[in-house]
């Protein structure tokens, strides 16, 4: 009796077998007969894009005329990536009548001549203009244009300039017009990511130092048990082997932050349709963090690090000639480098996924009639959300290995600041 | 303050991200950094010790082990002088105690011997008195009888003087 089941069972198994991978070279033909498939539309596009590039540099001098013009993959994937006055989650029915942006506005603040002024970024994008500027946004005599910058303006979207004079290559006075613009401190989309990752690492990290000190001695459990590597690892494997066990502790506090909220905004930023938050991508944001990398580095140098950096030990003087402007240079390459770092790579993994998402609706649709292009556009999905889960799991890695280095570089130079002479 | 299309450093943004970084900063080093790398260092302080003093304890136990060993070789060392000495004692006090015994039945048997001789010297002494007193008596009978009659107690007298005056 036990037998027979137990040919059964391999039976089916067998077949289970045979039923996957019937599904797997299904799919397989599927996508390569797909592919095959847009291959035909594929050159034309890419020649249509080819034209339409061209186009976009003379852009500016054509004006509206070229707003219509199929879709710019470029600018939109720019446009997302860049910091913005709203949370922008979707779009429904893009490109009809019905169009509608789901998205939260958020509150302009912005320190002008007259004082400070405070309203919703909603009075700007529900009044869209086309003027000289291109396409703007106009409220109470401010224009916003498309890159999200805010200057003084009128309801025309016409932006007031003011006479500069600069000195041009040759040398001489030129009068230039330079856009007059507010000073601008609004809780744009980056800075509301700031917020939620500042708020959501106090109140994780308060959470588990509760549960360290209510379990003391005892292993750790739940959420504490989670963060215990990934502190011991901040602590064991960055801070201690750059700074040296016993100046370690001093920096602890601040490599933790940093390490927890580059790591927290980077994930934060790879979850979908809650606006793509690329806080760690935004230059103005870890401009700070190199900054306060900068001068933690420079109020803790002890005479050593100085020494090292004025008059290096055993190198001869003409080289100590070239050597020394480099390593005063380097005093602020060294954190300009960590920002740029980090910046350019969180930056370019969201380009790369926004970039498959966009192949998806170029190839989906005629580039000059916009009527839909099934074939290639499914065959493209496929392909594409493919390649975005793989670079998913690449981000989910780049989120962790940025803060990583950040820290760790961090550490370094402070490691650098305060080690002691010893040769 | 464009520094590249993308790369856009906002003064507004920085000023956010200052205050907002250095205010969590901040609370994290008060609420979460200080206690959770303190107990940290505590729990590995504990669990340090914890490893070395049951190394000790180990030691000790293994220590406490081989003493007990030996604390009964040594007992059991001990154990057999102890029964061989007292084998060696019983064997001394038997000999002792037959030697005695023997002595004393000697002794008792010596004794009876004396008292023996005494009584037989004692009877014999009785007998021999009676003999005298029966002799005695006897010879008061004879001479009782002899003399009661004078004549031949004359003639003998007579006899015995004439011998006498041989002599």
């Amino acid at each position: 009796m036990p037998k027979k089941t137990a040919e059964l069972k391999l039976q089916r198994t067998d077949n289970k077998v045979v039923t996957r991978v019937n599904k797997v070279g299904l799919f397989a033909l599927l996508l390569t007969f797909l592919t095959f498939w847009s291959q035909n539309g594929w050159s034309q596009t890419h020649s249509e894009e080819h034209v339409s590039h061209a186009e976009e540099v003379h852009g500016e001098e054509h004006g509206q005329e070229h707003e219509e013009e199929g879709w710019k993959i470029g600018e939109w994937i720019m446009h997302h990536v860049a910091d913005a006055h709203q949370i922008h989650f979707f779009t429904t029915s893009p490109n009809t009548v019905d169009e509608k942006h789901w998205s939260l506005p958020l509150p302009v603040i912005l320190w002008t001549n007259d004082g400070l002024k405070v309203f919703s970024s909603n009075h700007f994008y529900h009044h869209p203009v086309h003027s000289a500027e291109g396409h703007v946004y106009v409220h109470d005599g401010f224009v916003m244009n498309h890159d999200e910058m805010i200057f003084y303006g009128d309801e025309n979207g016409n932006i007031l300039k003011e006479e500069v004079i600069e000195k041009n290559e040759a040398g001489e006075d030129v009068a230039v017009m330079v856009p007059m613009s507010p000073l601008d401190v609004s809780i744009t989309k980056s800075v509301v990511g700031l917020f939620f990752t500042g708020l959501l690492c106090v109140l994780i990290f308060a959470s588990v130092a509760r549960a360290y000190r209510k379990r003391g001695k005892s292993a750790p459990k739940g959420l504490q048990s989670l963060m215990e590597p990934l502190i011991l690892f901040v602590r064991d494997e960055v801070a201690v082997p750059s700074i040296g066990a016993k100046k370690a502790d001093k920096f602890m506090p601040f490599l933790m932050t940093i390490f927890f909220f580059i790591w927290m905004a980077n994930m934060l930023g790879l979850i979908p349709f809650i606006g793509a938050f690329n806080v760690m991508g935004t230059m103005s944001v870890t401009i700070v963090l190199a900054l306060i990398v900068f001068i933690i580095t420079t109020i803790n140098g002890n005479k050593h690090y100085w020494m090292h950096l004025a008059w290096p030990p055993g190198v001869p003087w003409p080289i100590k000639l070239i050597l020394v402007p480099i390593e005063l240079l380097g005093i602020f390459i060294k954190p300009a480098v960590l920002m740029v770092r980090l910046t350019a790579n969180i930056t370019a993994g969201h380009i790369i996924i926004l970039a498959f998402t966009g192949l998806i609706f170029i190839f989906g649709s005629d580039p000059v009639s916009l009527a839909p292009n099934w074939g290639a556009g499914i065959g493209l999905a496929i392909g594409s959300t493919l390649f975005m889960v793989f670079m998913f799991f690449i981000e989910l890695l780049v989120a962790f290995l940025q803060a990583y280095v950040f820290t760790l570089l961090s550490a370094l130079y402070f490691g650098s600041a305060v080690e002691e002479a010893h040769h | 303050m464009i520094i590249l299309g993308l790369l856009d450093a906002s003064l507004g943004t920085i000023i956010w991200t200052s205050v907002a970084f250095l205010i969590v900063a901040f609370l994290l080093k008060k609420m979460a950094w200080k206690p959770i790398l303190n107990s940290l260092r505590e729990r590995e302080e504990f669990i340090d010790k914890s490893l070395k003093s049951a190394e000790e304890a180990k030691a000790e136990m293994s220590r406490l082990k081989s003493d007990n060993e030996k604390l009964l070789a040594e007992a059991r060392a001990e154990r057999e002088i102890i029964l061989k000495e007292a084998r060696e004692m019983k064997e001394t006090i038997l000999g002792e105690a037959k030697a005695t015994a023997a002595a004393e039945g000697e002794r008792l048997i010596s004794n009876a011997r004396e008292e023996i001789s005494k009584e037989k010297a004692r009877a014999m002494s009785d007998v021999k008195k009676q003999v005298a007193a029966l002799s005695v008596e006897i010879a008061e009978k004879v001479l009782r009888k002899e003399f009661e009659d004078r004549t031949k107690q004359e003639e003998l007298v007579q006899e015995h003087l004439k011998r006498a005056q041989l002599s």
